[in-house]
This record gives C-alpha cells, structure tokens and sequence, in this order.
C-alpha cells in the first residue's frame, strides 16, 4: 500500500466521520422530525459513503464488498427515511412551528381522511398506480 | 423473453454478488453460487424488477443510467454542504413546509429512484406519494404553487429517468 492511498483513505474517513457528527447536530437541534429526518439522512448517507470507502482504501482487499456496502446504503438509507416520514404524517405527528405550509394534510382534509385513517389514502393511492 | 428477462437478470446480479462476496473464482465457488442465483431467481416475487424488460439495455437509456450516477452524485455532495451550512449557523435558518409535486413518471422503479433521489437532494425530502402527486417536505420552501415546486425539485432528475425508464 502506498502512502499516497494511506493518506487519501484516512482524509475521507475523517471527513466521512464529520459529515456523520453535523447529521447528529443537526438531528439534536433541528425542531420536528421532519427537518431532523433532513438532516440525518443526507449527512448519514455521505457520511457513510466516504467513511466505507477511506476505509476500502486503508484495506484494498475488502474495496469490493465495501463497494456494495456503499450500494446498499445508497438504496435503503432514503428508503427507510421515506418511510418514517410517512409513517410519522400519517399517524398525525405535528409539523414545527415555523411550518408555513402543509400541502398533504390540505388535500387529505379535503378529501376527507384525517391522520389515523390510512386505509382510503392506501386505496386511493392504489388505483391510479401503473405497472412497468 | 419479456417474461424470461427478469429471471435471467436475477440470476446473473445474484451470481456476481455471490462471487463478490466469495472473494474468489474456484470452479466450486462458481457452480454453488450459480445453483444459489437460480433457485432465489426462481423464488422472487413477481413485483417491479428494476429492469423490466430488454428494451431497457438500450443504449440512450444505458447512457443516460450512466450520466446520472454523477449528476445523482453532485446532488448528495450539495445537499450535504446545504445541511452543514444550516446546522452550524447559531441560528436555525429554516422555512420548512410540505409542497405538491407532481411527477410524470409512469415506471415504478422509475418512481421510487425519483423519491429516493428528491430525499438525498439538498433540503427535500419525500414524504408521501398519492397518486401521481408527491408530498415532499421542503426545509426552506420557496413557492407553494405545484408546478414551481415541481420545476425546481424534481424536473432535473425527472429528464434523465423518463429516459431510464421510458
């Protein structure tokens, strides 16, 4: 291994890692889930990815499964966020203060299906989708 | 074919994962992971593939897939300076709201990478989709109207996968 790669592969780990500390920041001082879930994905998923392949470059042998690592965090860690998210609207979590505008619980009201009722919103959603 | 083209894409990503993970090309290696690909190939289910036909191994589509790896990338580096820049100031500077937009991708998979795509974008995040409508909780909304909200959250993305996936 040469030193050049030594180098490059802790400065990414390192930078990974502080990627990962301003998502946790922002995570404690962000004011609802919504903008926290902002702030944790985006800098867990970067923060990741850089710290993962600075470690693929400290250890070339291991560089192909951390590479699907990197894959697989790429795919679920939005994934999974949109989930929680999701579930946190649907089961009516409150929005921030500073919120100025809620267009799904708009259409929702007018629709007539508040928070706690899932079941039309699963339906309708149904319906209208296509199959590739 | 249309029917045998999934199952044949199954079987040949498993394999390749099976041998990444391996580590090795021993012939012994190579025919259990192959009898592994087949038999899981055999069993999924029969929901969206990522790749849903052969039409898809075009290459505008291959050469659109491979432009929007660094476009996608770019993003997630802006998104993460976005984040970086807002948690440091001692004052939160946020305007957050959920906005409508509206996609026109017909493709499921198609779909999802767009929602996934919007999440990792600097201050979205998709939180429902109904329909053809997507709700996306936007840090520091800058218009409330659907179409504005669409051209400036998902019309960049949306050009490279209307052509990924037709």
């Amino acid at each position: 291994m040469t030193d050049l790669m030594r180098l490059v592969g802790a400065s990414l780990t390192f930078l990974g890692s502080a990627f990962l500390f301003l998502g946790a920041l922002g995570i404690f001082r962000m004011p609802d889930i919504y903008n926290r879930m902002q702030a944790g994905t985006k800098a867990t998923t970067l923060g990741n990815i850089l710290t993962l392949t600075g470690l693929g470059l400290l250890a070339p042998a291991w560089l192909p499964k951390i590479m699907l690592i990197v894959l697989f965090v790429l795919i679920t860690n939005p994934l999974s966020s949109h989930a929680l998210a999701r579930a946190a609207h649907r089961s009516g979590v409150t929005l921030a203060r500073e919120t100025i505008y809620d267009a799904l619980r708009e259409d929702e009201e007018a629709a007539g299906i508040g928070p706690g009722s899932p079941v039309e919103i699963d339906a309708a959603a149904g319906s209208s989708e296509v199959t590739p | 074919m249309k029917r045998a083209f999934p199952f044949l894409f199954v079987t040949v990503v498993m394999w390749l994962l099976w041998l990444v993970l391996a580590g090795n090309l021993d012939p012994q290696e190579m025919l259990a992971g192959a009898v592994v690909a087949v038999l899981v190939a055999a069993l999924r289910s029969s929901g969206p593939c990522l790749l849903g036909g052969p039409e898809v191994l075009h290459p505008r589509r291959i050469l659109y897939a491979l432009a929007y790896i660094p476009y996608m990338i770019w993003a997630i580096v802006l998104a993460n300076l976005d984040v970086a820049g807002r948690v440091l100031r001692p004052r939160l500077k946020i305007n957050p709201g959920i906005v409508k937009v509206r996609t026109n991708l017909h493709s499921q998979v198609g779909r999802m990478i767009l929602a996934n795509s919007i999440t990792l974008t600097p201050g979205t995040l998709s939180v429902d989709i109904v329909g053809d409508d997507m709700y996306i909780h936007w840090i520091d909304v800058e218009s409330r109207d659907a179409e504005a909200a669409t051209r400036k959250i998902a019309a960049g993305f949306e050009k490279y996968l209307e052509v990924i996936f037709g």
